[in-house]
């Protein structure tokens, strides 16, 4: 019932935050959007009874990445208003592959099976017990992958970094 | 008895529940109870803000041989009170330059930050606005928000000093981040669970800085170290050095928007005591010691609201002493201390944690 008003409520706020991410003149104001709708997402995944996904939600994209963009556009003094030049058929195809993208995740999500989304407590996949579970033993290897990919990527950030290479 | 609701606030609350449940359909009835809930935490936001300030007027007075505030009210008790009304008074000074929006709802951001952390603090038995199943992660993850109402703020007002004063800000609040998680989550894999109310709840033998010995003490002070650089305090303050750049990112604000800064910055420094409190300290949980039953006894009759304020407040003024005796790091030092001895340290200190709890070496 409540929940049902908070939904609607969180959802015109993520499409209303992520339409001025498109629409703002000023970057930073991009940027505070973009934060503001990865909030309305997380407020999603408590609906679904996720609340570790919705905890590192918001500290990735928006304590950490968000605040990474707001040092680069201040950094870089990319306040100046106005459109961004861009050609025609950039936009053209900018339109394409949005679509495409957005046909895909419907042709997905129509098949998907909607029982857990419908009650979040049926399943406890988001609570943090269940989530270590299957990372730590289905997904073991991937995972771990991926955490040498980003050792790797943090230790090229380092070496970009360091002024005395020869 | 009477008194009894001090030792288990549940008795008071679920009488309130019932009586607002009864009275109205269920929908109003959870949206009163948000409200009352929403509206006691700025309460009490506001008033620990204020007494905050007081305290460390004194805390610093003292240290530096001095009386303090002494004129408004016996030992100058009101002062901080006449001085936000003073504050209130004051003319908001618009800046001609600065981006509107955003200079406006930085200092609110910054508010809201500290709302959402401390609305999932156990304050008593019972007395638990959000118990959420990640407690500790939750903490950490609303508080990294207020560094977003930093930077803005700093940028938005269209100065120099301000601008760097946040930058600094910035940097050092996402470097301490890791240290303050990372120190936590040693405490999290003694305690087998991130809910706070169970992090409570296991601490009834022993707290859990006794009953992890040496990883949780290194924990502790990592997390004092950390705490102390993420709310901008003490030694680490140098994002405001007034030498250097002013008054840092809140330079260009005025009147009570200065105000809402100075109160967030009062009350992170509370989120950190009352995080520390509840994770190493035990919470509202007595002081107990196996085995000795009749003092455990005795200390069940101190009201457990009170154990936690008074941990709250002797870390607080812990980090109080630091502040006013440690000489201000330069942004290297500081930066190294974080990542080439506070990092390490950390992770190397988890691994011994978990090498103690699978081996069963604590008390």
């Amino acid at each position: 019932m409540l929940s049902k008003y908070i939904f609607y409520f969180l959802s015109s706020v993520a499409i209303y935050a992520a339409l001025m991410v498109l629409i703002s003149k000023k970057p930073i104001h991009s940027v505070l959007y973009l934060t503001l709708a990865f909030f309305a997402i997380a407020g999603h995944y408590i609906l679904l009874n996720a609340q570790f996904l919705a905890v590192v939600h918001i500290i990735v994209y928006a304590g950490a990445i968000m605040v990474l963009f707001l040092f680069t556009v201040m950094l870089l003094n990319l306040n100046i208003e106005g459109e961004f030049p861009k050609k025609n058929i950039i936009k053209f195809a900018a339109v394409i592959v949005g679509g495409l993208i957005l046909i895909t995740l419907i042709g997905t999500f129509r098949t998907y099976d909607l029982e857990i989304i419908k009650n979040p407590t049926l399943n406890q996949i988001g609570l943090v017990k269940n989530l270590g579970k299957v990372l730590f033993k289905e997904y073991l290897l991937p995972f771990e992958l991926c955490s040498i990919l980003f050792l790797a990527a943090m230790v090229g950030a380092v070496m970009l970094g360091k002024k005395d290479i020869q | 008895m009477t008194f009894k609701f001090l030792y288990d606030f549940s008795i008071l609350t679920q009488a309130i529940d019932k009586a607002i449940t009864g009275s109205m359909s269920p929908f109003w009835a959870m949206i009163t109870e948000m409200t009352i809930i929403g509206v006691l935490i700025l309460a009490f936001y506001a008033v620990v803000g204020l007494y905050l300030v007081y305290a460390e007027r004194k805390v610093c007075a003292f240290m530096q041989n001095r009386v303090g505030p002494n004129r408004v009210g016996p030992w100058g008790f009101f002062q901080t009170i006449a001085d936000l009304i003073k504050l209130l008074m004051k003319e908001l000074i618009p800046i001609k330059a600065a981006d509107k929006l955003l200079f406006n709802i930085a200092p609110f951001i910054v508010i809201i930050a500290g709302f959402m952390a401390i609305a999932a603090v156990p304050f008593a038995k019972g007395l638990h606005a959000v118990d959420f199943n990640i407690g500790v992660f939750y903490v950490m993850a609303v508080s990294s928000i207020g560094v977003i109402g930093i930077l803005l703020a700093g940028w938005s007002s269209n100065n120099k000093y301000s601008l760097i004063g946040a930058m600094r800000s910035g940097a050092q609040i996402v470097s301490y981040e890791l240290s303050v998680g990372m120190s936590l989550i040693t405490i999290v894999i003694l305690a087998g669970s991130m809910q706070l109310s169970t992090i409570v709840e296991g601490q009834h033998d022993l707290w859990f800085i006794f009953k992890g010995h040496v990883p949780a003490i290194i924990a502790f002070i990592v997390f004092l170290i950390a705490g102390t650089a993420e709310t901008n305090r003490g030694p680490f303050d140098l994002a405001e050095a007034e030498s250097e750049l002013t008054a840092g990112f809140h330079v260009e604000y005025s009147g009570i928007k200065f105000a809402f800064f100075f109160l967030a910055e009062y009350m992170n420094m509370f989120i950190v005591a009352s995080i520390a409190a509840t994770v190493f300290l035990g919470g509202w949980m007595p002081f107990h010691i196996p085995g000795l039953e009749g003092f455990n006894h005795v200390m069940d009759y101190i009201p457990p609201f009170l154990w936690y304020f008074v941990k709250t407040a002797f870390v607080i003024f812990l980090m109080m002493w630091f502040k006013w005796t440690f000489p201000r790091l330069r942004i290297d030092q500081l930066l190294t201390l974080e990542w080439k001895y506070l990092l390490p340290i950390n992770l190397f200190n988890i691994l011994l944690m978990a090498l103690m709890v699978l081996m069963g070496w604590y008390f």
